[in-house]
């Protein structure tokens, strides 16, 4: 199922296509040749690094504290955990095309509540010096859900006994939660961090959607780099991005690799 | 705890939960009151927030149109079954990598990572080409196939995270007091992973609730399309009926709250709390 068409990427990724998608025989690895020649890939490379590292970065620290909270028991928790899934529930073209109409300029509601607090109107989406912090703001808010879902379940397996032993021992609160808490939630915030990763990574409709009226690739990540040169740019080469497709499977391996390098992922003992 | 430490914690915590619950809808309360408004009222400048007029009746338009009771339809059976394939396939896969240790144990899980890696908009032209071979076009099996797959590997991910954080000693309990090993896993192991199948489960329906781009590309026939590529057909070049398709949007995240709804009492924990002396 996905062998396949993964076969078939890497195979396009050494052809040559016409304009009309016609298979104009092989060129070896003259698709990679051409792709380090892109004058954006320097730009695009750099945007896709701040988009991962700060949607992950944001969204893991933010469900940490939103997986506490839920963990406690208080009045209203099961609205407040009804309330969480919507985000995630929703499709996320549409919180995209949502966030799209917060944003807009003259009939964005954003701009009204920055007007209330005296600011001056912005074009969150036009301008170079916010796009980026609007995309990644949606794509934190759309990542939580899962993330804070997948740090609670596993709040919910450490046994209460661990807790009471520490309290024996005289550790509470923050140094409770760094000795006892954090280390027994490794695996379920490694397995959040590396699934988050590769989904953030790969995100398609956020930075496409946010993205859709500024010309040329400034604010593009690799995902949508990848569409534009296959469907949308004057070079409409689906070799070319093919090329970039398999790139960009070989990045995020690396990356995941690094990190369960940097999080010495090892094999529990058996 | 006893007296008002704890009561004022609690009324804290309620607190601090209202206010995230509210930041968290805030953007689709804007969502169903712009789909309680006539398509006129959508660019009034400055932007109103509320409705001049409530025009509820948007949503029975939407609920009453026979395709969209078909696309409904079909998101409800691929989401479904591909859940219940993908749980499956996941917690035997899970539950072995987790408690045993056989050569390529590692190389396994992480190829199954890799799976994963590659981005669905890569893939669709080869899956198109695929089911096309095997006469699959626009059949609720195309779909499921795919999301099923898709969404195998997170679920083996979850799963194992949480098996393998289940003390070895309840298993060596239960066997202690008589239980196989089938036994030990419907009657111990599940009801202590719970939280982590729940979760599993939410993720895989809520992938194959939205997938968007291979059911645009598999399913070319209009009466098969899921929701995600169905309600689009509410704005194009010829209509736009931006009410509608927000409408729409409002109706298609009712069915993951109410199944959510459904699951949520097996997030609480407790089960593992005296399990272990």
């Amino acid at each position: 199922m996905v062998i396949y068409p993964a076969v078939e990427l890497v195979r396009a990724s050494l052809g040559r296509y016409s304009i009309t998608g016609l298979h104009q025989g092989a060129v070896g690895l003259r698709n990679y040749a051409r792709l380090v020649g892109q004058e954006a890939l320097p730009a695009v490379a750099g945007n896709t690094v701040v988009w991962v590292a700060a949607v992950v970065a944001l969204t893991i620290a933010l469900s940490l504290g939103l997986a506490q909270l839920l963990n406690e028991s208080f009045p209203g928790r099961r609205l407040v955990r009804w309330a969480l899934i919507v985000p995630w529930a929703a499709s996320l073209i549409m919180t995209s095309k949502l966030f799209v109409w917060l944003y807009d300029y003259y009939f964005g509601l954003l701009n009204r509540v920055t007007a209330a607090a005296g600011l001056a109107p912005l074009d969150w989406l036009g301008d170079d010096r916010t796009v980026m912090g609007a995309m990644i703001a949606v794509g934190v808010f759309v990542s939580l859900p899962f993330t804070t879902y997948v740090l609670l379940a596993g709040l919910q397996t450490i046994p209460g006994e661990v807790y009471e032993a520490a309290r024996v021992d005289g550790a509470a609160g923050w140094r409770s939660y760094r000795l006892i808490t954090l280390p027994l939630l490794r695996p379920a915030l490694l397995v959040a961090a590396v699934l988050n990763l590769i989904y953030v990574f790969n995100s398609f409709p956020i930075v496409w959607t946010l993205n859709d009226r500024n010309p040329g690739f400034a604010h593009d990540t690799m995902i949508t780099f990848m569409y534009k040169i296959a469907f949308k740019s004057a070079l409409r080469d689906v070799g070319l991005a093919a090329a970039l497709g398999v790139v960009n499977v070989l990045l995020i391996l690396v990356a995941v690799i690094a990190y369960l390098r940097v999080a010495r992922w090892r094999e529990e003992p058996v | 705890m006893a007296g008002g430490a704890g009561l004022i914690r609690r009324l804290a915590l309620s607190a601090a939960g209202g206010l995230l619950a509210a930041a968290l809808l805030a953007p689709y309360a804007v969502m169903l009151l712009t789909a309680l408004k006539p398509e006129a009222e959508l660019r009034v400048s400055p932007p109103r927030l509320l409705p001049i007029e409530w025009r509820p009746q948007n949503f029975w338009t939407v609920l009453r149109d026979p395709e969209f009771q078909s696309w409904l339809t079909v998101s409800l059976v691929v989401a479904l079954v591909s859940t219940v394939l993908v749980l499956v396939a996941a917690v035997p896969a899970a539950y072995h990598t987790a408690r045993h240790r056989f050569p390529g144990r590692a190389a396994f899980l992480f190829l199954v990572l890799v799976t994963q890696m590659f981005a669905p908009t890569a893939l669709v032209v080869g899956l198109y080409r695929e089911f096309f071979e095997l006469g699959l076009i626009n059949t609720y099996t195309a779909l499921i196939a795919v999301n099923a797959a898709f969404n195998l590997a997170f679920a083996i991910w979850i799963l194992r995270a949480f098996f393998a954080s289940i003390p070895r000693e309840i298993e060596e309990a239960a066997a202690v007091d008589g239980c196989g090993t089938a036994g030990t896993l419907f009657r111990i192991i599940l009801p202590v992973a719970a939280p982590g199948i729940v979760t599993a489960a939410i993720f895989a329906f809520i992938a194959a609730w939205n997938e968007y781009i291979v059911a645009l590309t598999l399913m070319t026939d209009t009466s098969m399309r899921p929701l995600t590529v169905g309600i689009t057909s509410y704005v194009t070049a010829y209509v736009q009926h931006w009410d509608l398709l927000f409408a729409a949007s409002t109706i298609a995240i009712v069915p993951v709250v109410i199944l959510f709804a459904l699951i949520e009492p097996y997030l609480v924990g407790g089960l593992t709390a005296g399990s272990v002396k």
